[in-house]
C-alpha cells in the first residue's frame, strides 16, 4: 500500500508554521498564519495557532499540534493555580487595579520551559511567549525546540521563520507604535505565506497591553504579498453575452 | 561501509541508500488502516453528522453496514475512523435491556461512561467540550498509539460545536469537517457549497452529500450512509439515511433449494470402524 497524502494515522498532524511575537513601546503584538497541515494535505485552513493562557499573557505555537496544544493546556492550569493563589480571586492588592488572572510573564515563559526541558525527548515543540504585565512591560519569550528560553526584543519560529529572518532583522525598529507594529509583522508573514508551502491562510494577529488584548485577523486578499495564493473567487458567474 | 570513493566525486552523497540497499532494500512497516468517510456540518440551529457504513479488513469488506456514528451522551454523538476497536473503546456505545420489573441501561466506552457518572453527580447536561478534553488527553497520553480519528459533534448550552480530534491527540474548532481515507472527497464538497446558517435540510443533504463522495470516490468507503441531527429540540439518529449502493441483483427464486433439486445418482454408506478390513457395501 503506497502512501497516501492523508495519511492520519501515521502522519502527525503539524503547525508547518510561521509565528512571530514582537514587542512594541506599550505593549507586544503576537502574529501566526493559519495551516495546519498533515504531511501534505491541509487539515485546517482557519486555525489558530495564538493561545491565551491567562489575561496577560498569550503563546504562539508550532511543531506538532498535538504535543504544543498539550503543552498550552498544562502550562494554562498551572498558571491558573499560580495566580489564584498569588492574587486571590479579586483584583489585585495593588493600586493597579490588574485583574486576578494576570501573572508575570516571566514566570509563564518559565513555566512553559521548565516542561519543554523536561520533556524534551518527547516533545516536537517551538514556543513563543509574550505578554505584558506592570513590573517589567512589553516582554517576548522564545522556547525553542531543546527547551531554552531566551527573552528578545522580537522572537520568530516554524517553518516559515527562515524566509523572513533577513527582512525582520534589516527593518526591525525599536520603541514602535502599536499600528506599526503590526503591519510591520503582518507584512512579514505575507511574506513568509508567499515562501512557505507549510504556511498559508489568514494572518491572525493578537495585541496585548496595559488596558487588555484584542485579537485580529487579515483575510488573504488583504495580505500586501500573497501571490495569487487563496484570492477571492467570484462563486456566481455572470452569463457571457 | 561508506565507500571511500564517494568523498572523491563531490557533490551528492549517496552512501545511505547504498547501504540499504545491500541490506535488502528499506521497507516501512505498514499499518492495517480501516477505511472510512465520516464529516459533520454546523447549521443554524444544530450540528449534522455523517459517516459510511463500510468497515474494512485489508482489501476484504468485513461488514456491509457498521455503525461509526457512536453515542457519547444524549446531546453528543461522535464519528469514528481508524482502528474501529480504539474508536470504539474510546467513544461508547449503549445497550437497553428490558426485564420484566426494569429497563437496564448498559454502557460501553471510555467518554461516554465518565460523561454519564458527571451527569449524575453534577445534575446537568454534559457539554461537548469535556467530551473534547478527556478524548485529546487520553489519545495523547498514547502517543498516537491508541488509532482513533474523530469527528465530535454536540448541542449544549453554548449552542452547536464541532470538533476534529486526531490520533496524537489534537485537535480543530471548525464550521464543516471531514476525516478518514474518503475526507478528502468529503472536503471537496464543503469546501465547494457551505454556506453559513443553513437550514436542516439544506445540512443533511450537504453532509449526505459529502459521505456519498467518499462512497463512490474511495476505495475504503461504501455501502449506506448514517446520520445523525444534534440540536436544541433533540438528537435524530437516522440510520440508513441513504442506500445509495443497493444490491443489484438478488436471485428472486431465492437461495434455499428444494430437497431432491439435485438427482441423486448413487449413494455410498460406509461403516466407520478402524478395524474392518473390506467396507461393507449397501447399495
Amino acid at each position: 500500500m503506497e502512501e497516501t497524502p492523508v495519511d492520519f494515522l501515521s502522519i502527525p498532524v503539524s503547525t508547518g508554521t510561521t509565528i512571530l511575537a514582537c514587542a512594541y513601546r506599550t505593549g507586544v503584538v503576537l502574529a501566526a498564519d493559519s495551516r495546519t497541515s498533515t504531511g501534505a494535505y491541509v487539515a485546517n485552513r482557519a486555525s489558530d495557532k495564538i493561545t491565551q493562557i491567562c489575561d496577560n499573557v498569550w503563546m504562539c505555537r508550532s511543531g506538532s499540534a498535538a504535543d504544543t496544544q498539550n503543552v498550552a493546556a498544562y502550562v494554562k492550569r498551572m498558571v491558573e493555580e499560580h495566580a489564584m493563589e498569588r492574587n486571590g480571586t479579586g483584583f489585585r492588592e495593588n493600586e493597579s487595579n490588574d485583574r486576578a488572572m494576570m501573572v508575570d510573564v516571566r514566570v509563564v515563559a518559565k513555566l512553559t520551559q521548565k516542561i519543554a526541558y523536561e520533556n524534551k525527548e518527547k516533545l516536537q515543540a517551538g514556543m513563543i511567549i509574550a505578554g505584558w504585565d506592570r513590573v517589567r512591560g512589553p516582554q517576548v519569550y522564545g522556547i525553542p525546540l531543546g527547551g531554552s528560553m531566551l527573552e528578545a526584543p522580537f522572537s520568530v519560529s516554524g517553518s516559515g521563520s527562515a524566509y523572513i529572518y533577513g527582512y525582520l532583522d534589516n527593518t526591525y525598529k525599536e520603541n514602535m507604535e502599536r499600528e506599526e507594529c503590526e503591519k510591520w509583522m503582518t507584512e512579514a508573514i505575507s511574506l513568509a505565506i508567499a515562501r512557505d508551502a507549510s504556511s498559508g491562510g489568514v494572518i491572525r494577529l493578537v495585541t496585548i497591553h496595559e488596558n487588555g488584548c484584542e485579537k485580529q485577523c487579515v483575510l488573504p486578499k488583504d495580505h500586501k504579498v500573497c501571490d495569487g495564493e487563496l484570492e477571492q473567487v467570484a462563486t456566481t458567474t455572470t452569463a457571457m453575452v | 561501509m561508506q565507500d571511500p570513493d564517494a568523498f572523491d566525486l563531490g557533490g551528492f552523497e549517496f552512501s545511505a541508500s547504498s547501504h540499504n540497499a545491500k541490506e535488502g532494500g528499506f521497507t516501512s512497516k505498514l499499518a492495517t488502516k480501516t477505511g472510512t468517510t465520516i464529516s459533520g456540518v454546523i447549521y443554524a440551529d444544530g450540528v449534522v453528522l455523517g459517516a459510511d457504513t463500510r468497515s474494512t479488513n485489508g482489501e476484504t469488506v468485513a461488514d456491509k453496514n457498521c455503525e461509526k456514528i457512536h453515542y457519547i451522551a444524549p446531546n453528543i454523538y461522535c464519528c469514528g475512523a481508524g482502528t474501529a476497536a480504539d474508536t470504539e473503546a474510546v467513544t461508547g456505545t449503549y445497550y437497553v435491556y428490558f426485564s420484566i420489573f426494569q429497563l437496564i441501561l448498559i454502557l460501553k466506552g471510555m467518554v461516554s461512561s465518565a460523561l454519564f457518572l458527571h451527569r449524575k453527580s453534577t445534575l446537568r447536561e454534559s457539554r461537548v467540550v469535556s467530551a473534547q478534553s478527556i478524548l485529546k488527553s487520553h489519545l495523547f497520553k498514547y502517543q498516537g498509539h491508541v488509532g482513533a480519528a474523530l469527528v465530535l459533534g454536540g448541542f449544549d448550552i453554548h449552542g452547536p460545536q464541532l470538533f476534529t480530534v486526531y490520533p496524537h491527540g489534537s485537535s480543530d474548532c471548525l464550521p464543516y469537517a471531514t476525516m478518514g481515507s474518503g475526507s478528502l472527497a468529503a472536503m471537496s464538497i464543503f469546501e465547494s457549497d457551505y454556506k453559513d446558517g443553513m437550514s436542516e435540510d439544506e445540512a443533511k443533504l450537504l453532509v449526505a452529500r459529502s459521505i456519498r463522495a467518499g462512497i463512490f470516490n474511495d476505495l475504503g468507503s461504501g455501502s449506506n450512509i448514517d446520520l445523525c441531527v444534534l440540536s436544541r429540540a433533540g438528537t435524530k439518529y437516522l440510520r440508513n439515511f441513504e442506500i445509495p449502493q443497493e444490491r443489484t441483483y438478488i436471485r428472486a427464486e431465492g437461495y434455499k433449494f428444494k430437497t431432491g433439486t439435485t438427482v441423486i445418482n448413487k449413494r455410498n454408506f460406509q461403516t466407520a470402524t478402524s478395524t474392518t478390513t473390506e467396507p461393507k457395501k449397501i447399495l
